[in-house]
This record gives structure tokens, C-alpha cells and sequence, in this order.
């Protein structure tokens, strides 16, 4: 059904343009904080991280992920650790896996909940100390966590 | 000569049974799994990613330990229940000759527990008996569901039927108006399936857990505002007989 | 704990093979309540280590934001025959622990 999610997706986007304006704004603020819990504060470069997930989530209770990073996994050249970030959820540090030069591949798959629709964050620290992101935009209409279900 | 002809014809349709009609099965008849997204889809035929297999990996160690004072197993009569089990979902709810009632699955493993271990039986949802009843119905993936209506059953089927297309609840619909006139079309976000009772007991995203058919029941009985009967009454029994009925020749999915 | 692991019996030195662990468990957020009203207390796996021969090759710091009955696939290089470990604790102090055999040709 890509068709009708594109549709969805269009849709939403055009509804929600004004709102989605002003909480972007919001969001940026509270999404550096966020990131500055991982990082510490030190610089962030979009790229190479690319998060595979469905763009309308089936139920919030259980998202699939997929995190790749781009990296040659060498003795040298390396992918430290992923963090996962739902800024959304009541606990927006969602997890964090620890590779190494031991992994071959820098891929990581699990499921996730996610509270509401909202852009999913991946940080990923490579063995120079450089910390680079990908995010992925999930569309929740049965949403996890606060249900009270 | 006409009129003896259609007094004849009047007079039969009078005196046969009214049931003499039977309900319409659907066609095409689609499982729950075509109704489910891919990503869905993809996580019931993998068996590592689906988690309802949990369940059938604790049955598989619950059908061999000793159970209530008799000490024995399931395997101590079934043995290898890959052999011993197969088919056996298939053809359930059964008449159970010992009480000479309709059983579910679920109360065929009870039955067995407290006359053959001597066992307590389990109750409905718990984690045990959504093991082992997930554990056999898994041994019969794959075969088609084979249910015999005869003269033992038929009145369970009837009562079964009519459970199915009598309206219910606050909101007066009954099983018949979603799965049976709408299935295929979208009820918030997701498309209303057959009904059919062949994956289950299943985990469902929702519950994040293993349910049985039974829980299913009560979710939609709750849906549209009507009285949620316990698990294991015997209405959802013969209903799921009726079920059965209905989906024959749709092959067990178990675990969905 | 129940757990279901996937380690590929047999692979060649150098050879990167996929892990996965299925785990059964509520991963309890601490948001949902019981029938009667009352908070059901807040238990995830928050630690779990996978040990290749000994060596911490992958290793998972986890909250309540990941799903119920929680799965993990990760990768590693396959280096000597030997034993995949992996072991893991809930917030209530409850560990698991699961093992798998791997036989490195080359």
C-alpha cells in the first residue's frame, strides 16, 4: 500500500503544516537538550546514519527499526555506539547498543514503542569521538505508553 | 395440476427447517494474516521474529514435565507431540466422549490434565495454557481446519450461528455486519478481517502478549458495548465452532 | 527468563553472521495500571551483554521504549569456534541468561 501511504503521509503534512511550524520550534529546543544528554555537547553531523522503519507505524506498542551506519568497521575505523531518541515518548532515551570493531556491521534491529507520531533520532558515535544522526519520521495512531492501557 | 404442484412446494417450505438454509461462508475466503500490513505479515512467517513462537517454546518444555500427582507428562501418553498432535487443532472444538459436551482446544488440555496428571486444570489467558494450547495448535500448521458438524454438534453449531448473527451491545451489531457484509473495508487503522479463529492463540501487537480466541471475543464483545462473557464459556465455545465451520479448508497459521 | 536465541551453527573465519535474541518479557513501562486502579511498577531488561569467547562483542543499555518481548539482531565477525553468551537483567534484579555454540572453519 505505498500509494496510501504517500497519500497519508501528503496529507498529513499539508494539515498539519501551521502546527507542525510552530512545534518544530519547540521540538528543536527540546531535541538539542536531548541530544546534548548523549553527546555532551559536542557537534552533531547528519549523515550516515539511515533508520528503516515503517512510515505509518501498524501499533505504537511494537515499531520495527533498523539502524545502519555507513562505516568500515576496522580495528581503526569503527562505530562506538547507537542511541535511539523518541522525543515524544515520556522517556525519550530509548536505547543504547554498544558495537565495536568486533561487529563487522554497523546494524542494529529491534522494536520499538513509540508514544506518539513524532520523528525517531538515531546518534551514532564512531571511534574518532564524531557523532553523526538520521532520523525517520512514524506516523502512531495507536499510540504506546500513555494510554493508561 | 399447477396448483397441486405449488401446494405441495408451499407445504414443504412450511414444514422444513428454517435452518435448511445455510449460512454463506466468504468467498474468496481470505485468513486474518492477508488483512495484516507487510510488516506484519513478515513477522508471522519468520519464526525468530515472531513472538508468539515464546509461547511455543515454553509449551514445547511444559509437554514434557510431570504434572499433578500423577507425575506424568503430556509426552508420558503423546510422546512426541510433532507427531502425536498433528491434525489434531484441525478438527477442534470437539465432543469430548468423557463429558459429552463440545470442548475447545484449551478445555480438551484441561480435561486431560485433571483426569489423566491429576493436575489443576489452567485458566483461560494464563501463561501456561496459552503455551501448551499454542504449542499443539502449532503442530497442526499448515493442515486445513476440518471441523465435521454431525448430529453430536449440531445443536452446538446452531447455537453457535445464531450467536454469530444476532446483534449485540450498545452499538447492536453483531459478528455477522463487520466479518461477514464488511470485511475487507477500514475500521480506524485497520482493515476488518474475515473472523476467522485459524492463527490463534496469537500475539497480538495491542495486547503485547499471547492471547486466546477467546480473548478476542471479549475484545470485540467489548468493542461494540455488549456483555463480555468469561473466557471458557461455553456460547464462545460453540461459537467458535461455528468459526471453525466457517473457515474450514483455511489452513492453521497457530501462532498468528 | 525464557529467551530463544538464532547464532549460525557453522561459519567461515572472517565471515560476518548475524545474532538474534528473542526474550519473553512484559518490559512493564511503570504507565500501565491494573484492574483494580493500581500502578503496575515500571520493569524493563535494562542491561543486556552478549559475550563472544569471552570478549563483550555487543552490549544494549534498554528503557521502557523498547516493545514488549523484546528482539535484538546485531552482527559480529566470526574469529574461533566457541561460545556466544548472553546475559541480561531486569530493573527488578531478575537475570537471564542464554548460550550458543559456533564452530569457525578456516
Amino acid at each position: 500500500m505505498p500509494t496510501r501511504r504517500r497519500f497519508l503521509a501528503t496529507l498529513t503534512a499539508i494539515a498539519g503544516a501551521p502546527l507542525v511550524a510552530r512545534a518544530a520550534l519547540a521540538q528543536t529546543d527540546g531535541r538539542e537538550s536531548l541530544i546534548r544528554q548523549v553527546t555532551g555537547g559536542a557537534p552533531v553531523t547528519a549523515g550516515r546514519v539511515k533508520l528503516d522503519t515503517p512510515t505509518l507505524a501498524d501499533n505504537g506498542h511494537s515499531v520495527p527499526l533498523r539502524v545502519i551506519v555507513e562505516s568500515p568497521m576496522t580495528a581503526t575505523d569503527y562505530v562506538r555506539s547507537v542511541t535511539l531518541l523518541a522525543e515524544r515518548n515520556p522517556r525519550p532515551i530509548v536505547a543504547t547498543f554498544s558495537l565495536g570493531p568486533r561487529a563487522g556491521r554497523a546494524e542494529v534491529f529491534t522494536r520499538i514503542r513509540l508514544a506518539d507520531t513524532q520523528e525517531v533520532l538515531a546518534l551514532a558515535q564512531l571511534s574518532d569521538g564524531s557523532y553523526w544522526s538520521g532520523t525517520a519520521k512514524v506516523i502512531v495512531t495507536e499510540l504506546a505508553c500513555l494510554d493508561g492501557s | 395440476m399447477h396448483l397441486r404442484l405449488s401446494a405441495v412446494l408451499f407445504f414443504f417450505f412450511l414444514v422444513s427447517p428454517v435452518s435448511a438454509a445455510e449460512p454463506k461462508r466468504p468467498s474468496p475466503l481470505k485468513s486474518g494474516a492477508e488483512f495484516a500490513s507487510a510488516d506484519i505479515r513478515a513477522m508471522q512467517t519468520d519464526d525468530f521474529a515472531n513472538p508468539g513462537m515464546l509461547w511455543v517454546a515454553r509449551g514445547e518444555t511444559l509437554w514434557r514435565e510431570a504434572a499433578g500427582n500423577s507425575g506424568k507428562s503430556c509426552a508420558s501418553c503423546h510422546r512426541d507431540a510433532r507427531d502425536s498432535m498433528k491434525g489434531v487443532a484441525a478438527r477442534y472444538p470437539a465432543i469430548d466422549p468423557g463429558a459429552a459436551r463440545l470442548v475447545s482446544l484449551e478445555g480438551r488440555i484441561n480435561t486431560c490434565r485433571s483426569r489423566q496428571q491429576q493436575a489443576e486444570p489452567l485458566q483461560y489467558e494464563s501463561e501456561e495454557l496459552l503455551a501448551l494450547s499454542a504449542y499443539v495448535a502449532h503442530q497442526s500448521r499448515g493442515m486445513p481446519l476440518k471441523v465435521v458438524i454431525d448430529m453430536q454438534n449440531r445443536r452446538n453449531f446452531e447455537r453457535g450461528r445464531d450467536f454469530y448473527y444476532r446483534r449485540l451491545g450498545q452499538m447492536n451489531l453483531s459478528c455477522a455486519q463487520c466479518h461477514e457484509r464488511n470485511w475487507g473495508r477500514r475500521l480506524l487503522n485497520e482493515t476488518i478481517s474475515q473472523g476467522h479463529g485459524n492463527a490463534y492463540p496469537i500475539y497480538r501487537l495491542k495486547w503485547q502478549n499471547m492471547g486466546s480466541l477467546h480473548r478476542r471475543f471479549r475484545s470485540c464483545l467489548h468493542g461494540v458495548r455488549a456483555e463480555m462473557l468469561p473466557a471458557g464459556n461455553p456460547d464462545y465455545i460453540d461459537l467458535e465452532l461455528f468459526l471453525a465451520w466457517r473457515a474450514q479448508g483455511l489452513p492453521i497459521e497457530t501462532p498468528g | 527468563m525464557l529467551a530463544r536465541v538464532l547464532v549460525p551453527r557453522e561459519a567461515r573465519r572472517g565471515e560476518v553472521i548475524q545474532i538474534r535474541i528473542s526474550i519473553r518479557h512484559p518490559m512493564e513501562t511503570g504507565f500501565r495500571y491494573d484492574n483494580s486502579g493500581r500502578v503496575i511498577p515500571k520493569n524493563v531488561i535494562n542491561s543486556l551483554v552478549c559475550r563472544y569467547n569471552g570478549v563483550a562483542i555487543f552490549s544494549a543499555e534498554m528503557g521502557s521504549g523498547i516493545a514488549a518481548n523484546p528482539q535484538l539482531q546485531f552482527y559480529t565477525v566470526a574469529q574461533a569456534s566457541g561460545e556466544f553468551v548472553f546475559e541480561w537483567v531486569d530493573d527488578a534484579g531478575q537475570r537471564g541468561a542464554e548460550r550458543a555454540v559456533i564452530t569457525v572453519t578456516g
